[in-house]
């Protein structure tokens, strides 16, 4: 890896290298009941929209390469049949400006299932190669757990990591293309100063964490405690809403509904995410439901994250960034449901 | 000076590295014909389908125990165990109970509609390691249809086993599938065993659950330790009590198969509806030895 340094004032002179492209970054979207600004993920035009000091977004990054809603194919149909056309919906590179750690190690995590496992999935891979990613460095909230879940520092799937070191930025730099725009600002090699500045801010950041999960060994705890009265608990809060997926950055379940067009010439295929929590997830044709209780699909969804994924690709489904608690109206937190199922309420 | 970023084309060849599986093949149709429809019950139909292009008709091949998705556009799309031999290249059958939205419709069309077929996909049953070995075919329900396409499999090389017995239950003799068929599976000295939860006036067979028929079969050996293979499909809850009575009966249990029903929207492990744990019913399964299923909570 190779590392620069640069004064902060040049971030303005990178974001005007980059503005030739569709650029999302984190935006303030108003305040929340307790006064605290409300940040997400917008499509920006100008440097000054952007708020790189923003605790977390509400949603995910994840809707600019796996959409909430994507048309799959198109069928134009005829007396004799029909013909099928597929567009994997890739328009334009997109410029990430300022991407936290967890949501970097989220992607890398979506990779393994989407991208680098049997049948890669065209319409996410296509999207995620042509992202050029700027990851900015974070303060631990309340809510975060992402150190839990050692992905509270990024080493890979971005192309430019900064870390803001007071007056300038500590660059990361892992890609060509960001090598070249960073010798276009005013940059330096980093002094050993900078060097003990940057373990420094890193070694706050590690001290600063109030929120933790205790995953060792979770993958066999959870197998002890598949009949654990703890899901029942936690299942009887659950609203069966669906709101953790539709937040968390790994979630990527979905369901597939094709349309006829009015004019019963063409026909579609559209994909919808969906949640393992909404009651039809595993309902079969004739009406059975494998999942029919709230506490058995809460189980399932710790089950995929923390077991099942550990099993296929040897790490948890989860990166630590606390939204799906965040946003659940039923106060339902992993680290307190873990907590309890290891049976240290 | 702006950078812009170059658009990269996913679907042309990497350079220096060949593509191991095409991305562009992750969303494909196969057009097909229903060529014959043949009602078996007053749901179930009987669907043989063809590949319309010959040389997608030649690579067409399959295993015993496979699945396809079958596709009507703008209907939807679901996934199906093939229910006939693999002999025939591009030709699959596959019955099909009216049940769902997709399945309602597919009920109304006719000799000649034209269908989307991708696939196939899943595990399959083992059959080259059955060979010289007796087979418990257990079937329960629409069981009997994925097990339609290893026993027609055995009938084409019914040599090569031991003693093979199907054991079969459906609710009531209306709802027995392939009954036009029994006789010729006896032909191939196949035990055919029939039960029925609930006789109507008309039958003569037995009455009563698999698992009695499967006891009677069992009180003929002594232990099923090391020359039995068995393949078991059904409702959940036959799975338990026969899995059990095969386990006590000394068959061990990587050489005890089930295919397992999920419900699925893609059927190449990206959708996670058919998961168990992680473990996707489309690309792990349908067809599991019963080790897999007593090591994944909640599959049976």
């Amino acid at each position: 890896m190779i590392f620069k340094v640069f004064k902060k004032q040049e971030l303005a002179r990178l974001h005007e290298l980059l503005a030739g492209n569709l650029i999302v970054g984190p935006v303030a979207r108003g305040k929340d009941r307790n006064g605290k600004p409300i940040y997400d993920f917008e499509v920006i035009s100008d440097f000054a929209e952007l708020a790189l000091d923003y605790t977390q977004t509400v949603h995910s990054p994840k809707r600019f390469v796996l959409p909430y809603r994507e048309t799959l194919a198109t069928f134009a149909l005829n007396a004799d049949g029909w013909e099928k056309q597929v567009d994997l919906n890739v328009r334009q590179p997109l410029v990430f400006f300022g991407m936290h750690a967890c949501d970097i190690n989220a992607l890398n995590k979506l990779d393994l299932v989407l991208a680098k496992s049997t049948y890669p999935n065209p319409y996410y891979l296509g999207k995620r190669k042509t992202l050029f990613i700027l990851g900015i460095s974070c303060n631990p909230e309340p809510q975060c757990f992402c150190r839990s879940m050692g992905t509270d520092f990024a080493s890979h799937g971005f192309d430019l990591f900064l870390t803001d070191l007071g007056g300038k930025y500590f660059a990361e730099i892992l890609s060509a293309p960001a090598f070249n725009l960073l010798s276009q600002l005013s940059c330096q090699e980093p002094s050993a100063k900078d060097h003990r500045r940057y373990k420094q801010i890193a070694n706050e950041k590690s001290r600063r964490y109030t929120a933790a999960v205790d995953i060792s060994d979770l993958t066999k705890i959870l197998d002890l405690e598949f009949a654990s009265k703890a899901w029942d608990y936690w299942g009887e809060k659950c609203l069966s809403c669906g709101t953790c997926a539709n937040v968390c950055p790994t979630c990527y379940c979905y369901g597939v509904e094709e349309q006829v067009g009015l004019d019963l010439r063409q026909a579609g295929k559209t994909r919808a995410l969906h949640s393992c929590n909404l009651i039809d997830f595993a309902t079969v044709a004739g009406g059975h439901n494998f999942r029919p209780t709230s506490a058995s699909r809460l189980k399932y969804r710790y089950y995929h994250k923390h077991r099942g994924f550990v099993e296929a690709f040897e790490e948890p489904l989860c990166v630590g960034c606390g939204r799906c608690g965040t946003a659940c109206l039923a106060e339902i937190t992993p680290p307190a449901v873990i907590a309890s199922v290891r049976g240290k309420e | 000076m702006r950078n812009k970023l170059p658009l990269l084309d996913i679907l042309a060849p990497a350079p220096g590295a060949p593509r191991q599986e095409d991305p562009a093949l992750f969303e494909y149709t196969l057009p097909a014909e229903i060529t014959s429809i043949y009602p078996l019950t007053a749901a179930e139909k009987l669907y043989q389908i063809r590949l319309i292009d010959p040389g997608q008709r030649e690579r067409f091949t399959f295993k015993p125990g496979q699945f396809v998705m079958l596709e009507l556009p703008g209907i939807g799309e679901a996934p199906f165990s093939i229910s006939s031999s693999p002999v025939r290249r591009g030709e699959i059958e596959l019955c099909i109970r009216a049940v769902g939205k997709l399945t309602n419709f597919l009920a109304r069309l006719e000799r000649g509609a034209r269908v989307g077929i991708s696939g196939p996909f899943g595990t399959s049953f083992p059959l080259e390691k059955m060979q010289g070995q007796d087979l418990l075919l257990i079937g329960g329900g629409l069981g009997i249809v994925p097990l339609r396409s290893p026993l027609l499999s055995i009938l084409e090389n019914r040599s090569s086993y031991g003693r093979v017995d199907i054991m079969y239950g459906a609710k009531s003799p209306a709802e027995l599938l392939f009954t036009n068929q029994y006789e010729e599976w006896r032909h191939f000295e196949i035990n055919l065993g029939i039960t029925v939860d609930r006789a109507d006036k008309s039958w003569q067979g037995r009455t009563g659950l698999i698992t009695e028929l499967l006891q009677e079969r069992l009180s003929q050996t002594a232990s099923l330790r090391d020359n039995t293979y068995a393949i078991v499909c059904g409702p959940p809850v036959m799975f338990h009590f026969v899995c059990k009575m095969l386990t006590e009966a000394g068959l061990p249990m990587q050489k005890m198969f089930v295919s397992l029903e999920r419900r699925m929207h893609c059927g190449r492990g990206k959708c996670c509806r058919c998961n168990i744990g992680s473990t996707y019913t489309c690309l792990d399964g349908p067809v599991f030895d019963y080790w897999s299923v007593l090591n994944l909570k909640e599959a049976i």
